[in-house]
């Protein structure tokens, strides 16, 4: 048990190189100016916080801003959401919001669908450590929130 | 070592279990202890034995239930210095045992323009359910706070304490910092202004030497499974002339005298409190979790807490990016220690310490103000118990270096 990362192994499967990649250096943190959406959300029970700005061009993402702190787990997500949202248009960003949630629900995708995921794929290791599902779904469910919100105004 | 740790641990039959392919080092006491084989065989020995209903029948199993049922309360007065087993009330927790006083004693003793005076230590269970009484009187709630160092400002106290107090609650030792509070001083303040002192002994029952009489509080609770008892079962204790004067909180079988439909009259102490068949099973398992304490000692207890502790709070000075919520010296204090790193949330290092087989509690530990008051949402809390041992603690360190090393290379 002592010295080494060797006890760590196992780790690899829920914090993907990707997940660290993203969680020592985060995309997207510079906030926006005129932010069309601005929505916070936090988790009290493990107090992850993510703040996440979206600028529109009708329903055209045209800028993205992503910042918070807490897990590595919640903060790789929300990272790897910015770079989702990318000139993406409202509609398509739900729909990728419910495949993120299908995917950590343990559903199985098509090829298609898991080539949609892209780099967001590296989160599906969180769905074996259930207590863990809730960091990666936090900014995704803010999004989601904020979109369907700004859609029924 | 003052307690024969690996002879404990044989009794033990959960630490013998691995978590992957790493045996469980369990660093999560304050959350809940692990069980004796001594406890969860009362447990079989009454369902396979005697299980019958207590108070009521005249056969055999109804008979022996209800001595051993009575025997573990008489066992739980002696162990916290209580001369009556009359002033001992089950529970299902320590939550429960608190809010029986600020729903029975509370609603009728506090009144608009009171102050309900607790610590900055206290967990959930002891905010709440006064921060409730307050806004159903009309009452104020005061806060003791706590030092830089994190002990309780006593100088506070004295000012806060007032003749509008009408109750004081004190956890006698926090659950996050580990502080132990002098509650016997804090006492005597609520005692010379004319209020009571409820005294939370959630985390001090388990760890050390308590004499109720001796500490002169009106109320004390505990939860048993926190002291190798079962989950689901606690004790109000009350001081009997204080007991007599308060009205039930809940009605039901058991707790009456004789009724009728236009009417009811009152059972006697303890059984007034205690509506409905009891945890009868708990109950007597929590009788065998005092039996095995007080065969340890609980002097001896706390002095094996105490040197583990310090030799925790020495190798954690290894640690650079590791800060300490607690107080950082070993006086006055349990074998409770919260910690945050600089960069690696306490989840990562939870997860990671788990891959380890250890288990360490992160969050909030139920105290959010307290936690919160340190400027960070959530922390790591490692908690010591009699079958911890220095390796284990060892591994808890080296634990968080390798998880260092994952996480920062």
């Amino acid at each position: 048990m002592t010295g080494g990362t060797s006890g760590l192994d196992d780790l690899d499967e829920l914090y993907e190189s990707i997940i660290l990649d993203h969680y020592r250096n985060p995309r997207h943190t510079e906030p926006l100016e005129h932010p069309d959406v601005d929505v916070e959300a936090n988790n009290p029970f493990c107090g992850d916080e993510i703040h996440i700005q979206l600028e529109l061009d009708g329903d055209t993402v045209t800028g993205v801003s992503v910042s918070g702190r807490g897990c590595a787990i919640s903060q790789s997500s929300a990272s790897l959401l910015s770079e989702m949202l990318e000139d993406k248009n409202a509609a398509d960003a739900l729909e990728f919001v419910t495949l993120v949630r299908r995917m950590m629900r343990g559903d199985t995708l098509t090829e298609e669908e898991k080539d949609i995921l892209g780099d967001v794929a590296a989160l599906e290791g969180v769905k074996r450590f259930p207590v863990r599902i809730k960091c990666a779904l936090l900014s995704w469910t803010a999004l989601e929130d904020s979109l369907v919100n700004r859609a029924g105004t | 070592m003052t307690l024969d740790v690996q002879k404990i641990r044989a009794d033990f039959p959960i630490l013998s279990r691995k978590i992957g392919k790493h045996p469980l080092v369990y660093l999560d006491n304050a959350a809940t202890s692990q069980k004796p084989r001594q406890v969860i065989d009362a447990l079989v020995d009454y369902y396979t034995r005697y299980n019958a209903n207590v108070h009521r029948g005249v056969h055999t199993l109804s008979i022996e239930a209800t001595e051993a049922f009575e025997a573990a309360r008489a066992k739980v007065a002696k162990f916290i210095g209580a001369a009556n087993p009359e002033s001992i009330i089950w529970t299902r927790n320590i939550s429960e045992a608190i809010n029986l006083v600020a729903y029975s004693w509370g609603d009728t003793n506090v009144k608009p323009g009171d102050e309900i005076v607790i610590t900055a230590m206290e967990h959930h269970s002891g905010i709440v359910p006064w921060q409730q009484l307050a806004a159903r009187s009309g009452a104020t709630l005061k806060i003791i706070p706590r030092t830089e160092e994190g002990r309780l400002n006593m100088d506070a106290a004295e000012r806060l304490i007032t003749r509008k107090t009408k109750i004081v609650a004190a956890v006698q030792m926090s659950s996050v910092l580990g502080t132990v509070i002098d509650v016997k001083a804090i006492g005597r303040l609520a005692h010379d202004n004319g209020a009571l002192m409820l005294v939370d002994g959630a985390q001090s029952a388990p760890h050390l030497p308590v004499d109720v009489e001796e500490l002169g509080c009106d109320f004390f609770g505990l939860s048993a499974h926190k002291m190798l008892g079962p989950t689901g079962i606690g004790v109000l204790y009350g001081r009997p002339e204080v007991l007599e004067a308060m009205p039930p909180w809940m009605f039901g079988g058991d707790m009456i005298l004789a009724v009728s439909y236009e009417d009811a009259s009152w059972n006697d102490l303890p059984y007034k409190f205690e509506a409905g068949t009891p945890n009868i099973a708990d109950a007597i398992a929590t009788g065998a979790a005092v039996d095995y304490l007080a065969a340890l000692g609980m002097d001896n207890v706390r002095s094996h807490e105490i040197e583990l502790t310090g030799y925790a709070l020495d190798r954690f000075a290894e640690l650079e990016r590791v800060r300490l919520l607690g107080p950082r010296d070993n006086a006055d204090r349990g074998g409770i220690i919260s910690f945050v790193h600089d960069t690696i949330h306490p989840h990562d290092l939870g997860t990671a310490l788990d891959q380890m087989g250890i288990a360490i509690r992160t969050g909030h530990h139920c105290a959010m103000p307290l936690v919160r008051s340190y400027e960070v949402v959530a922390a790591a809390r490692a908690s010591f118990y009699i079958y911890n041992t220095p390796s284990e603690v060892d591994a808890l360190i080296d634990g968080i270096k390798a998880t260092e090393r994952y996480f920062l290379k």
